[in-house]
């Protein structure tokens, strides 16, 4: 499988920014989540209900900037993929809902906490997310975050829960 | 082993309790990452994509099938051949592995089965693939959701990493007043708090007014703390809790050693061992919030699209037109919903121009709400029923909206899209005001139809 995004330590693109507690409905449609299940098939959808035009848009590394509860709602992990396999590098929010945060994860797709970027950053910035510094960079701003836990730093450069896991069972 | 410096004798959360069982630990501090081993995992018709994702750690055998619980309930029966695809996976995976709580199509929701079998106890952790997980709060158990993924890995691991949440503490006081329900609680709590309200946290409900509501009302209520972002949520079970629970093991004995009723059992040694499985909040554990709320307060409200926690009194809005009514769902669907709804619409037909679908939780709801000859009541006021499970809830099927209509439901979630088209309106509203505005056309007070 192709991968849009390669999670390295750094990555850049724009931003596209959208408002407080944009739920899993809206980034991924309940009507689809028993038909439609591999990536190239979600990825499609992605923000349907919400922003039509995402899609058509959106390009590998770029980044989503939220307010507060993103990800709110459902449990499905199609919201946090068809993000990642639209494009989406990182989505920085205020907070997330936490499952949608532990799926983006787990899927390679990074979840920022950072108030101080959502409060600056505009439509159609250029930002790059250092993860070596945690921080969001948009031309001489910087904007840091709380670094990822060594737990989280592993299982994304491990590539993700499945990777991870499948390393775990193998090594017994 | 206690760790260095963590006093043994500090007051702790549900949570802390839930968790440090579940993890083996003696004890564990809040924020701390555990690995939990989860007394139940369930699953529904997701089942199959997650079986898929667990196909790629190479096992033949999941290491945990007795502990797994698999409802078919989301999209039954089988819409399109898609759906029905999807089924037989389930079904064929179900049998291949010799999972042990299978429930079929018709049997109803999830939360609501597992609830009714008695599979999930107080004090256990049960980990869903569903973010409605939390309610089995409602028994005293830590009942959380996680993604598809993390399913996979608890099947072929028989654990995950959890935090150990902050948690809330909420209590409720007063009682109830007429056409109050626990749903318009839940509405006032997340009004108030906010759909993130309890953000990643653990909801404690305690106070005297819990031993006053029936133990449907409470389900509702824990139920809906998922729209308030919480990763689980608790009232202590009391005594008629621990008695619905007995009756349901022993109608079913022997079914996992260790965790029920054995046959020929007596009702007071079933109970006696849920007691002592339960799990208190110790006085002087550490909150980060207290709330106190005085049901006597609380008024039928209604959240308004696309957001749970934009709510107001149903007195305030102005009158909004209604296209159909919905009842149903894990958090409305139960017995004494189907019952506040058959108060108000017996003997009264439906508006013109307004439809009503009804989709009961369980197939034990429906069997006795037939038997008390409500269905019959409702179906000639006008009433559709549809098969016991998530019904149009989550847009999959009867009873989707088209472009522009308004849908007043008893569910528990309004996003734009949810149960259709993205240009349909959903309010949400407890039984009794989902049926009161069937009835009037528009959404009023219950007591505008009855007195
Ligand atoms: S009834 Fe609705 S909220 Fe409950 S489990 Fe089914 S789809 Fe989810």
């Amino acid at each position: 499988m192709n991968d849009p995004v390669d999670v390295a330590e750094r990555f850049r693109g724009r931003v596209f920014r959208y408002g407080d507690h944009v739920n899993t409905d809206v980034i991924f449609p309940g009507r689809y989540t028993y038909t439609k299940s591999r990536p190239e098939d979600v990825a499609p959808h992605a923000l349907e209900d919400l922003d039509p035009t995402f899609v058509e848009r959106v390009r590998p590394g770029d980044v989503i900037v939220a307010g507060w509860n993103w990800g709110c709602g459902s449990s499905r992990e199609q919201a946090a993929v068809c993000l990642r396999y639209s494009g989406v590098g990182a989505v920085v929010a205020r907070s997330f809902g936490r499952i949608f945060y532990r799926n983006a994860l787990n899927n390679g797709l990074l979840a920022i906490v950072c108030p101080g970027a959502v409060d600056a950053l505009e439509e159609g910035a250029e930002v790059e997310i250092d993860l070596e510094a945690s921080a969001i960079r948009c031309g001489e701003a910087a904007y840091g975050f709380s670094p990822f836990s060594t737990a989280v730093r592993s299982m994304i450069a491990a590539g993700g829960l499945i990777e991870q896991t499948k390393r775990r069972l193998a090594a017994g | 082993m206690t760790e260095v410096g963590r006093p043994a004798d500090m007051a702790r959360t549900f949570a802390q309790k839930a968790l440090a069982q579940a993890s083996g630990d003696e004890s564990v501090a809040i924020g701390e990452i555990v690995d939990a081993r989860p007394d139940i995992a369930l699953s529904h018709d997701n089942t199959a994509p997650i079986a898929e994702i667990w196909r790629q750690f190479g096992q033949d055998r999941v290491v945990i099938p007795e502990r797994m619980a698999v409802t078919l309930d989301h999209a039954v029966p089988a819409p399109t051949v898609r759906h029905a695809l999807n089924h037989a996976e389930v079904r064929a995976f179900v049998a291949e592995q010799g999972i042990g709580h299978f429930f079929e199509v018709g049997r109803g929701i999830c939360h609501q089965v597992l609830s009714e079998e008695a599979i999930v106890l107080p004090g256990d952790l049960i980990l869903g693939s569903d973010s409605h997980t939390p309610h089995f709060g409602w028994l005293g158990a830590f009942g959380a959701g996680v993604g598809r993924s993390e399913m996979a890995v608890i099947w072929a691991t028989g654990e995950l990493w959890l935090r150990v949440p902050e948690s809330i503490r909420i209590r409720l006081e007063g009682m109830l007043g007429e056409w109050v329900t626990t749903k318009d609680v839940a509405l006032t709590l997340i009004g108030d708090l906010g759909a993130d309200g309890a953000l990643y946290r653990s909801v404690e409900f305690d106070g005297p007014a819990i031993a006053g509501l029936s133990l449907d009302s409470r389900a509702a209520l824990v139920n809906m703390m998922a729209e308030m972002g919480a990763k689980n949520a608790y009232m202590a079970p009391d005594e008629e809790v621990f008695r619905y629970l007995a009756e349901r093991l022993l109608t079913r004995p022997g079914r996992r050693p260790g965790r029920g009723a054995e046959p020929g059992e007596a009702s007071g040694e079933v109970i006696v061992r849920l007691r002592e499985r339960t799990l208190y909040p110790d006085a002087g554990a550490e909150y980060a919030a207290e709330h106190v709320l005085d049901l006597s307060s609380v008024q039928p409200q209604v959240a308004r699209p696309h957001q749970v926690d934009d709510t107001a009194g149903v007195s305030e809005l102005e009158s909004v037109r209604v296209d159909q009514a919905f009842i149903g769902t894990c958090t409305n669907g139960r017995l004494e919903d189907l019952g506040a709804v058959h108060r108000v619409m017996a003997g009264r037909r439906l508006a013109r121009g307004t439809r009503m679908v009804i989709v009961p939780a369980s197939s034990e709801v429906w069997n006795e709400a037939l038997s008390r000859g409500w269905v019959a009541d409702l179906a000639a006021s006008g009433a559709v029923f549809g098969t016991p499970g998530c019904g149009p809830c989550m847009g999959n099927h009867l009873g989707v909206l088209a472009p522009g209509e308004v849908c007043i439901s008893s569910a528990n979630r309004n996003f734009q899209g949810r149960m259709g088209d993205r240009g349909a309106e959903i309010y949400l509203a407890s039984p009794a005001v989902v049926a009161a505005s069937a009835i009037a056309g528009r959404i009023v007070h219950p007591r505008e139809v009855v007195e």
